[in-house]
């Protein structure tokens, strides 16, 4: 379990926005009725959309609210799902480094570094100019491209350092590279030349 | 011999090809469905228990059987939920899946509905897959229009399928925990029985299957139970979606016959061990929380359930993790502990107070600042986590542990010797006093 509390800064209210509300009223109606409790995760992750990428406390109780459901059942949830940030991210990119064995094995450390010396010393802190932020995050299941990072709704595969630092400066500069792998391979294909599938297949057999 | 290309059931792992429904129709999806759901409820269930399918989330259950186990007439609604929470270190599979081939997970969906006599259907996504979560959507929209799902569909049985979302919790990949989140709670996993055959979600029954039992349905239903039980062993059977992650030349997901050898598998399709074949340290076989295997162990090694359990680990996910000589085993699995102990969900004490105390352990072994009882000790403490909790979580986080003690013991002793001999060194002998 991870330490996780709220920030000690709050902004004053919050209000989903005529898009959000149509959106949020279409995802209750997906569970059967009474069951609307179900709905808090997505709508807790369309809040925190909506907020520059964090969840202020006015959010958890508004959509608690909205669901019929105790604020600390809303606030249960913020606390113990890690992909809520209870504390400002950067404005421009917050990294998740996944730095699990898989990644791990493969050098993550060495763009954990980098993270340390380019973005801030500490996770879950804004870099001077506030535009970045970065945490080491649990696998996020792009194992066989590791090491990677998640950066918003895209992951990055098949880093080194320097392909992080070319990464990153995208961000820095207002534009993000081609998600996915950053030397070029395909999903999760061997690199190089095919080892199976290498004709499409049909219904029929071969095409 | 590798697989043919003919039997492999994913035909666009590597999203060579479009996902989109017309595309994936001309590989076979949704080909003869209404046929199958004309023969009857029984007649699939049958089927796919005489392909001998055995679950693809890790713990390798017949999936056949499970679905016998739903109550047949029974005044409250039925529902299958997808399990998509993929976040066993190592996996990556059920993702490629979801954004390569999504109408062959949304075809089986509604089979496997059929078979247990459900009308919804909900898949619960990891919420770090976004991009596979709008994927899947996408096609979910693209097979509504065309009436292949809905009310009044095409096939004869009303069924609708929503997709959920997690938001980053390991442990909602435990059945019952996934339920509790789906409900809108944390998720902690609940005690069985009631098992959710009989109480599951929302109190009702409930199947909980993986994405890659369910996308292989439609296949095993159209070649046939047979033609799934003549690939792979005998309890072993049919095709399995392998992650090779870690010191291998091309990692990679490849689709392989089970039972498979370690060593084709990795000479054949991910350009052999980095630094060849002898540079091989150990393997972790089935996601991190299966015991790793060293060297050894590996030439003859095959992959499949009951192979791996013998040597007292298992297949879990078929997630490979592969580790070169270069690797300190302490290190590796170090880290898995540390993921344990993040990932633990807080409801039981022996984990979560033994998964930090584990990694707290490992972190000095690490640096050898340990001293040697203090290994039993550590097996000791994996014992007491081990089975005495309510979900599978205190066993994986146990397990590693005691791996790395089974096979690396001496690596721990004499990394405490070494520095027992580095202070020795610094301190000068008062022998003579």
């Amino acid at each position: 379990m991870a330490v996780r509390r709220l920030h000690p800064l709050q902004a004053g209210g919050f209000a989903f926005s005529d898009e959000n509300l149509r959106w949020a009223k279409e995802t209750i109606a997906k569970y059967p009725e009474g069951k609307q409790a179900s709905a808090i995760i997505p709508l807790l992750w369309r809040a925190q959309e909506q907020e520059g990428g964090w969840l202020p406390e006015p959010a958890l109780r508004a959509v608690a609210d909205m669901l019929g459901m105790a604020h600390i059942r809303a606030m249960e949830i913020a606390t113990f799902y890690t992909m809520f940030q209870l504390q400002p991210v950067g404005s421009k990119a917050h990294v998740q480094v996944c730095g699990t064995t898989p990644c791990m094995l493969c050098g993550s450390e060495s763009l954990i570094e980098l993270c340390k010396t380019r973005i801030a010393p500490t996770q879950h802190t804004l870099s001077e100019d506030g535009a970045f932020s970065w945490e080491e995050v649990e696998c996020l299941g792009c194992c066989a491209n590791a090491p990677m990072v998640q950066i918003g709704k895209d992951v990055y595969e098949d880093l080194t350092p320097d392909l992080f630092e070319k990464v990153l400066d995208g961000f820095a500069a207002g534009k993000p590279p081609k998600p996915g792998s950053q030397t070029g391979r395909t999903a999760s294909a061997p690199k190089g030349k095919l080892t199976s599938l290498k004709e499409s297949v049909t219904a029929g057999g071969k095409s | 011999m590798l697989l043919k290309d003919e039997d492999r059931i994913f035909k666009n792992i590597y999203g060579q090809g479009d996902s989109g429904l017309a595309a994936a129709k001309s590989r076979g999806a949704w080909d003869g469905t209404k046929t199958f759901i004309d023969g009857g409820h029984d007649a699939i269930i049958t089927e796919v228990k005489g392909s001998g399918l055995r679950g693809r989330g890790g713990a390798g259950f017949p999936t056949g059987l499970k679905w016998s186990f739903m109550p047949k007439d029974d005044p409250r609604p039925s529902y299958l939920v997808i399990n998509a929470d993929e976040s066993e270190p190592g996996s990556c599979k059920d993702r490629e899946i979801m954004r390569h081939d999504p109408q062959l997970l949304i075809e089986g969906a509604l089979l496997s509905s059929f078979a247990i006599r459900a009308h919804v259907c909900y898949i619960y996504i990891r919420g770090e897959f976004i991009r596979e979560r709008e994927r899947l959507q996408a096609a979910i929209d693209e097979a509504y229009a065309a009436n292949l799902i809905g009310k009044n569909n095409i096939h004869g049985w009303d069924f609708d399928f929503y997709v959920h979302h997690g938001a980053g919790a390991y442990i909602c990949g435990e059945e019952t925990a996934l339920l509790e989140s789906l409900e809108g709670r944390k998720g902690q996993p609940r005690l069985k029985p009631p098992f959710p055959a009989n109480v599951g979600l929302y109190g009702a029954p409930t199947t909980v299957n993986n994405v890659e039992s369910i996308a292989v349905i439609p296949d095993i239903l159209r070649r046939g139970g047979k033609w799934f039980a003549s690939l792979g062993m005998a309890n072993n059977t049919g095709t399995k979606l392998f992650q090779i992650s870690g010191h291998v030349e091309k990692p990679c997901v490849v689709e392989e016959e089970m039972g498979i050898s370690l060593k084709q598998l990795i000479n054949d399709h991910c350009g052999g061990v980095r630094g060849g074949w002898d540079n091989l340290l150990a393997v972790i076989p089935g996601g991190s929380s299966m015991p790793l295997i060293p060297a050894h162990l590996c030439d003859e090694l095959t992959l499949d359930f009951d192979s791996l359990t013998k040597l007292k680990s298992g297949l879990g996910t078929a997630a490979i993790i592969v580790m070169d000589k270069s690797t300190d085993p302490i290190k590796a699995i170090r880290r898995i502990a540390y993921f344990y102990r993040h990932e633990s969900c807080g409801q039981c004490t022996p984990c979560r107070e033994g998964t930090g105390w584990m990694w707290r352990v490992l972190q000095r072994m690490e640096r050898g600042e340990a001293e040697h009882h203090e290994i039993d000790l550590l097996w000791d403490v994996t014992k007491q986590v081990e089975g005495h909790t309510i979900c599978a979580l205190g066993d994986a986080a146990a397990w590693p542990v005691q791996g790395l003690i089974r096979h690396y013991r001496h690596v721990i002793e004499e990394r405490i010797d070494a520095r027992k001999a580095r202070e020795d060194e610094a301190t000068p002998a008062n022998a003579a006093e």
